[in-house]
């Protein structure tokens, strides 16, 4: 119930302009990688080729392979639906569906996608996802209650609930705390080092701390200027990365030179 | 280049007292009836306030003029233009509401609504041939544009995003907006023409006249609602693995549920009143047709226009049944457009 | 380029029970294949578009992209009937045109068309400078909390159907205006617009053009009152910190902002005028010649009133004449909303502003 990703000289492009380039990267399963870097880099955009939520955005493609064990996700007749399916996806801003109660947003991925399910069985996964989210306790009561009517924090974590309800291989979170305050950020970060028990977890962060916190490893992305494309400088386990980086660049990053 | 002198000015400067506005308006109506009397000889009240309107421009233009200079006196003159204008504008809606009214409401009777024109001559008879016909004929048209508009919205809202196709959706669009409403009736009764035969006349054709109007107006509404859904509940629904088509039937549309609606019952409003291309397309008759496919179908806009035009000896009575018939037109298009709004603020989904 | 590292759990170890392992079940199988069956054509499109093994996608992609060329397929329909049905008119001999029609086309139309035009521009001179005002008053001038329900007021108006603005102008206005006619006249009259023998019902040019003003200008109203909340409040406060008053801030920041909004506007108010039917076939008593007076019985009839009031009983070549009058009416239209479209989407390219 966790896959390794592999990338190999991974190429990203919005039109004809090349925003993420060559990138090689494994990531490996039931453990957190963080990628870091100043903004405009393309760690984000590189965290989206990996469910393939990049190709969203009109004009844009990607160049390589990305190995999901062993199974290129942009091999032909891969139906990019099915890759969502198993990698799950948590975003900056909390985005639960503004129509639905809270628990229809933890079946929102079976529900959306006409799949029948018991009762029982629903209630049943209800509560292991909004648990699995350490959500349940706060929310068991009301249920039935609008989603959007949950604190940022909690909102935060009902959409990773609803990420986990899919039961996916990966879980990719871009910024997941940084619309959050620091109390519901820290239950975020204990939420992670559980759930990387189970799950690959990716996770782009603008906060050096929060990747020091809770990843095992890190990866640093840069660019050379406006215009030309991101890439990865460096990766490595977490330690290594912030007490002795390889490249000069990662530790003028680290140690808040730039960026 | 002389330096600017700045011991003269003060913080204060010549008002003109309080009472001024009051005072030279009153002045300005009494003198203005007086005049009118004099110009035509009788009481006119539309030249009577004109010229009491024209006088207050003048007085007010002097004394600010005098009192507090020529800068003020324009700030003024603007002003009273402004709110002139204004003023003007209610005086048709206030004169058009209470004729509709006060000449309405003698024929807005139970008679009115439960009986047709058939073998009425002179005062009697009622307009339900017209109500039924007017639900039928819209209802039609309704049932045709919702689909097709709503379709082509998510069409360039979601997948033609800027490619060509959309661009050329959306220009013509904007052409189909401004086609005059008889041309409409024009071409649906060419239509009907071509597919029963010369000549024919039904309430379907006026619904398709109906639609060529109502349509780009579903769809401008309903793209513009579309785009406002944010894209971060698209992303969600991606995310977890929804085909894009669930997404939009699943998420966009529920979420922008109430503005469609709401888009709907206003461009329902927009349509129901027209009357040109229903007297070409759909003609007119006395008697109840509730058959949409055959013979002329009376619709309320027509059966107002009809009453008016072609009077027989009795001209008040059918006059009368033309302002009840108004009366209810307007009424009609009124509890629409309260409608549409109240639907669209009351159940928005609070996306943050 | 750069080599991964293994992170804390290999994939051999085995997970550690959490309450998350204890309460799951497993309700599909867990490796669900990525890859659907490959189908007969290996080159069906980009795995981008929409997947052709999908069909609710297909579908509802094909149904999306059918509702929008049946409009582009309706609007051709609405040209090309007009222009077959038309075209007996605008081809058929005179000599048939005279006995059978209403007489040779162009001179047929001719007044028709200036009557339309005429009409039209008469309706915006008096709608236009009312439309700026109260579209000022309610942006710059009325207090905040009036402000809506004016706007609201004045949608009222944009509202009322036709066909009632139509018995209003005929069975109100026109006898309420005939006194103020014969004031204009006997005091006016020698202008040419004001001469003439004034009309005993009151149903002239100038009525018919109250009316129509009345009817365009809740539309140019919202649209300028719409450009004038938009003018830089940045650019306003400039003006009244610099010692301005009110009209001066207006004519300095808001009017010079607002400027390609307004012809626009007046634009989109032309056109309605111009394709409005009812009101004029209604309060008009109308006649088939040009004339500039604007108090006299004797009036240039409209397009679209014409044909209002002559389709109903026309027949054979007259039918076809009317339509053809109605794709004169269809072009004048066109022509001045594609130029209202052309300002507007002039005035979007350099503004910037959304």
């Amino acid at each position: 119930m966790s896959k390794r990703i592999e990338t190999t000289d991974l190429n990203v492009y919005y039109g004809n302009f090349r925003a993420v380039e060559d990138v090689t990267i494994t990531i490996e399963p039931r453990s957190v990688t963080a990628f870091i870097g100043p903004s405009g880099c393309g760690k984000s955009t590189f965290l989206r080729t990996l469910n393939r939520m990049h190709e969203v955005i009109p004009g844009a493609y990607v160049e390589g392979e990305v190995l999901l064990d062993g199974e290129n996700l942009y091999g032909p007749g891969v139906d990019p639906v099915r890759v969502r399916r198993q990698v799950g996806m948590v975003f900056q801003r909390p985005n639960p569906f503004p129509t639905m109660s809270i628990k229809e947003n933890v079946l929102a991925g079976i529900r959306l996608n006409n799949r029948r399910m018991p009762k029982a069985d629903q209630d049943d996964l209800v509560e292991r996802s909004l648990r699995g989210a350490n959500l349940w306790e706060e929310v068991k009561n009301r249920l039935d209650l609008p989603g959007s009517g949950l604190s940022g924090g909690q909102q935060q974590r009902l959409c990773i609930a609803r990420a986990i309800a899919m039961e996916p291989q990966v879980l990719l979170m871009d910024e997941p705390c940084s619309a959050l305050d620091p109390i519901s950020t820290l239950a975020i970060e204990d939420l992670m080092s559980e759930l990387k028990e189970q799950y690959t977890i990716v996770i782009v962060t603008h906060n050096m701390q929060q990747a020091a916190r809770v990843s095992d490893v890190t990866a640093f992305f840069n660019i050379a200027g406006t215009g030309s494309p991101g890439k990865l400088i460096e990766v490595g386990p977490t330690d290594k990365i912030f007490s002795a980086p390889d490249v000069q660049a990662t530790e003028d990053y680290i140690s808040g030179r730039f960026g | 280049m002389a330096t600017i002198v700045h011991a003269a000015e003060t913080l204060t400067a010549g008002r003109l007292p309080r009472a001024t506005v009051p005072v030279s308006l009153v002045g300005s109506v009494l003198l203005g009836y007086a005049l009118a009397i004099l110009f035509t000889g009788g009481a006119n009240i539309g030249l009577a306030v004109a010229l009491a309107y024209l006088l207050f421009l003048l007085v007010m233009e002097i004394a600010t003029r005098v009192v507090e200079g020529p800068r003020q006196a324009s700030d003024r003159r603007a002003t009273n233009l402004v709110v002139g204008a204004f003023v003007l504008a209610l005086l048709p809606l206030g004169s058009l509401v209470w004729e509709v009214l006060s000449k309405g409401i003698p024929r807005f009777d139970v008679p009115f609504f439960s009986q047709s024109m058939r073998n009425v001559v002179g005062a009697g008879g009622g307009a339900i041939h017209a109500v039924w016909g007017t639900v039928y004929v819209t209802g039609m048209a309704t049932l045709i544009s919702v689909p097709i508009g709503l379709l082509t919205a998510i069409y360039l809202a979601e997948y033609g995003v800027r490619n060509r196709l959309s661009k050329a959706i959306t220009f013509f669009v904007d052409v189909m907006t401004g086609v005059p409403s008889i041309v409409a009736g024009l071409f649906a009764y060419a239509l009907m023409g071509l597919l029963l035969g010369p000549g024919s006349r039904s309430g379907f054709a006026g619904s398709i006249a109906l639609s060529v109007l109502m349509i780009p107006v579903v769809v401008r509404s309903s793209e513009e609602l579309l785009k406002l859904v944010p894209n971060e509940l698209r992303e969600a629904a991606y995310a977890l693995g929804v085909p894009k088509w669930l997404t939009i039937v699943k998420v966009v549309l529920p979420t922008a549920v109430s503005g469609l609606v709401s888009g709907v019952i206003l461009a329902i409003a927009r349509v129901i009143g027209e009357t040109a291309p229903l007297l070409i397309a759909a003609g007119f008759t006395a008697s109840m047709n509730n058959n949409l496919f055959e013979n002329p179908m009376m619709t309320l806009p027509v059966f107002v226009y009809d009453s008016y035009a072609h009077p027989g000896t009795d001209v008040q009575a059918y006059w009368d049944r033309a302002w009840a018939g108004a009366l209810t037109l307007i009424l009609i298009v009124m509890i629409l457009n309260l409608a549409g709004r109240l639907i669209a603020r009351r159940f928005a989904p609070k996306t943050r | 380029m750069t080599t991964g590292v293994g992170g804390a759990g290999g994939p051999g170890a085995a997970p550690p029970r959490t309450l998350w392992e204890a309460t799951r079940k497993q309700n599909e199988p867990m490796t669900e294949k990525l890859t659907r069956p490959p189908t007969a054509d290996p080159d069906a499109g980009p795995p981008a578009q929409a997947d052709p093994r999908r069909p609710g996608e297909a579908i509802f992609r094909g149904l999306a992209t059918g509702a929008g060329i049946t409009i582009l397929v309706i609007l051709a329909l609405v040209a090309s009937f007009l222009l077959v049905q038309g075209s007996p008119a605008l081809f058929a001999d005179p000599a048939k045109l005279a006995s059978q029609g209403y007489g040779e086309f162009a001179s047929w139309v001719l007044p028709y068309a200036f009557g339309t035009v005429w009409a039209a521009l008469l309706a915006l001179l008096l709608a236009v400078p009312v439309a700026i005002g109260i579209a000022l008053f309610i942006s710059h001038y009325a207090p905040r909390r009036l402000a809506q329900p004016l706007g609201y007021v004045i949608d009222l108006l944009a509202a009322v159907p036709s066909v009632v603005f139509g018995l209003w102008g005929s069975l109100v206005l026109a006898p309420a205006v005939r006194p103020l006619y014969e004031a204009l006249n006997a005091h006016l009259g020698f202008i040419p617009l004001f001469a003439g023998q004034v009309s005993g019902t009151g149903r002239t040019i100038l009525t018919a053009a109250i009316v129509l003003a009345t009817m365009i200008l809740p539309i140019i109203t919202s649209l300028c009152r719409e450009v004038f909340l938009q003018a830089p409040r940045l650019h306003e406060e400039a003006a009244l910190a610099l010692g301005a008053t009110r009209w001066e801030m207006i004519k300095m920041a808001v009017l010079p902002f607002a400027r390609p909004g307004i012809i626009a506007a007046i634009m989109l108010g032309l056109g309605r005028a111009l394709g409005e039917t009812m009101a004029v076939t209604m309060v008009l008593s109308g006649s088939r010649n040009i004339t500039f007076e604007l108090l006299t019985s004797q009036n240039p009839n409209t397009i679209a009133a014409t044909i209002a009031q002559n389709f109903p009983e026309a027949f054979g070549l007259k039918t076809n004449q009317l339509i053809a009058a109605g794709l004169v009416l269809f072009v004048i239209t066109l022509a001045v909303n594609s130029i209202a479209r052309w300002i507007v989407a002039r005035r979007a390219e350099y503004s910037g502003a959304n």
